[in-house]
């Protein structure tokens, strides 16, 4: 267990910049999840972490401890691959003695840490097993059991969830959390699934073109997104240009809306909001913050259903109400939509 | 297969028996003709035979030539056997696992063998072993050394052929996973990556053993005065007289390397590595 501080790495591939001037500091025990599409850095920056790629320019520092020229086998960094990548020529329990027969541990402590790694996964019986005798799921907890028993500094997961199915997945992030939070391991993971890394992150960090865009807890960039990439790639988001009011609180929309903001939205060039912070009024309800527009579509989507509204303005709006809501939308419908003061997050400009 | 009965899918089911059976017969029918000549009883051969018998069997213990060939053989395929692995197992990771400059040229540097008449590599080792005697008085042409050094040549390019298919087949995130458990990368190469290509490396050694035991034309350059592997003894044989005993010989030699691939199969599933 241990605190690891990145500080500005970057990867260049000739011209091309993988990772740019990553900084980043995780507490002891805390789960950091690093979140973005694909090539956008976050796959090279935990390989910089686990020393399988130079770092170009920056230092990694783990408890204090400058690792940045430390190869992977000197860095005490346990990895879950996303494939897993067991030794297929071992039997489960050598999987897990493997990183223990390298650091010369005894044989009866290896015997007895390797049971207790394997019990930690529910897997104790299957310990004389080869790794093609077992599910995907089971493979992998042989993975996690393997990374753990060596007691790393660090737990570096990579898309751990990406090869299970979709029941299976929701089970093993509640599984991983829970064990992550018992033993209190820091752990970096990294994914592209937004699901996946609010529900297992502490904190959570937004990559895009190499860069990081936000660091924050999921409420954080749920709430309050730094900017447009991040509104737009973590949850559903409406997102509506205009000019905030000189005081900031009010965005004005080209057609001359205006709509009131508690929080303040000076310097802002967008507003967000998430589409369940609207509500759909029959059509001419006086009030604050409502605008009219006409239902173009309604998506039934099971718990709640997504109904998208053109305003009169041009602008567009999706909004999510339960499904047993009284009144039925349709298509083609006149409506007002009022917007929650409270909700409205304003974006600066690109 | 071609399901159906109309004629015309008939008629491609019957094609392709008939393909494949001459194919098998191609392959099989010289090996059983052989096994068969080597019962007949008389000295010259000629179908029908005039009976059979285990004559020549008897008569091959007596003669010298082909018991010492067959033990010279022996000793210099599973010399070049080792020396193949040795050169080619380090070779193959660096071509397999590296982008290096001249990349392309090694890697045909070291099948150049396959495509260099071995009259050629023969001929063109022995007048490079003399020079190489003049200038250090280092016996190299007929030593052992020097035979085994030139079989080596021929066994390199199927051994780099087979160890680069299966080192390519090995997920590197299973290596970098040892790397990430404290292995060094020796630690790593003997744990993981050589236990991973195993049953490619045996089929390397016995594609290496079979290429070395059956060559001629390397050792007729190599060979010292007096000395023969067995190759040239069948030749030399065959040179004078025509009798069963060459399909002796053969039948022997088809017997020891049938045994081997039998006994490699037990441990490696040959049909997975070939």
């Amino acid at each position: 267990m241990a605190t690891v501080a990145l500080d500005g790495i970057t990867k260049r591939y000739g011209d091309v910049v993988a990772v740019d001037n990553v900084s980043l500091d995780v507490a002891e025990g805390e789960f950091v999840a690093l979140l973005g599409p694909s090539g956008c850095g976050k796959t090279t920056t935990l390989r910089m972490i686990s020393g399988f790629a130079d770092v170009s320019a920056g230092s990694i520092r783990i408890d204090g401890r400058d690792v940045t020229a430390e190869p992977p086998y000197r860095r005490n960094i346990g990895v879950v691959f996303q494939n897993y990548a067991l030794f297929p020529h071992l039997t489960v329990f050598e999987n897990v003695a493997f990183g223990l027969r390298r650091r010369r541990i005894p044989a009866a402590d290896i015997a007895s840490r390797v049971a207790r790694a394997l019990d930690l996964v529910k897997l104790g019986e299957f310990a004389a097993r080869m790794p093609r005798q077992l599910s995907g799921g089971q493979q992998q907890r042989v993975a996690i059991a393997r990374a753990l028993v060596i007691e790393p500094d660090l737990l570096l997961l990579d898309e751990p969830l990406s090869n299970l199915d979709a029941k299976l997945r929701h089970a093993v992030r509640q599984e991983m959390r829970r064990l992550q939070q018992m033993l209190g391991i820091t752990t970096i993971m990294v994914t592209h699934d937004q699901d996946e890394a609010m529900a297992m992150g502490d904190r959570l960090v937004v990559m895009n073109g190499g860069r990081i865009q936000q660091i924050g807890t999921p409420q954080q960039l749920y709430r309050n997104p730094a900017n447009l990439f991040v509104a737009s790639f973590i949850g559903q988001a409406n997102v509506l240009t205009g000019t905030p009011q000189a005081d900031g609180a009010g965005f004005v929309l080209p057609s001359g809306l205006a709509i009131a903001c508690t929080r303040s939205v000076a310097g802002a060039a967008r507003l967000m909001i998430r589409p369940e912070a609207l509500e759909l009024v029959p059509s001419g309800t006086a009030g604050r913050n409502i605008c009219s527009g006409t239902v173009s579509l309604v998506t039934y989507l099971g718990p709640f259903c997504e109904v998208t509204v053109d305003l009169i303005g041009g602008e567009t709006l999706m909004v999510q109400i339960a499904s047993d809501h009284p009144t039925a939308w349709a298509a083609g419908q006149s409506v007002g939509v009022r917007i929650d003061p409270a909700a409205g997050a304003g974006l600066p400009p690109e | 297969m071609v399901r159906g009965n109309t004629p015309a899918e008939r008629l491609a089911r019957l094609g392709f028996a008939v393909a494949v059976g001459s194919g098998f017969a191609i392959m099989v029918g010289p090996i059983i003709l052989v096994l068969w000549l080597s019962f007949f009883s008389n000295a010259i051969l000629s179908l029908p035979p005039d009976g059979y018998s285990l004559r020549w069997y008897q008569s091959i213990l007596g003669q010298k030539q082909f018991i010492n060939g067959f033990m010279l053989s022996l000793e210099v395929a599973i010399f070049a056997t080792f020396g193949g692995l040795l050169v080619s197992l380090p070779a193959s990771f660096a071509l397999s696992r590296f982008a290096f400059p001249g990349r392309e040229a090694v890697l045909q540097l070291l099948m150049s063998p396959l495509t260099v008449p071995g009259i050629v590599i023969g001929s063109a080792l022995y007048l490079a072993f003399i020079q190489f005697e003049i200038a250090t008085d280092i016996p190299a042409a007929g030593s052992l050394w020097g035979l085994g050094f030139g079989h080596m040549l021929v066994t390199i390019p199927w051994c780099v052929r087979l160890l680069t298919a299966n080192l390519v087949g090995v997920d590197p995130a299973i290596e970098e996973a040892a790397q990430s458990l404290g292995a060094r990368p020796l630690a790593t190469a003997f744990k993981v990556t050589l236990p991973m290509v195993w049953p490619g490396l045996v089929a390397a050694a016995l594609f290496a053993f079979v290429v070395s035991f059956g060559n001629l034309e390397i050792s007729l350059f190599l060979i010292a005065p007096g000395q023969t592997t067995l190759p040239i003894a069948i030749l030399q044989y065959l040179e004078w007289k025509i009798d069963p005993t060459i399909a002796v010989v053969s039948t022997i030699q088809i017997a020891v390397i049938g045994t081997g691939l039998l006994v490699t199969d037990r441990f490696v599933s040959l049909t997975k590595v070939v």
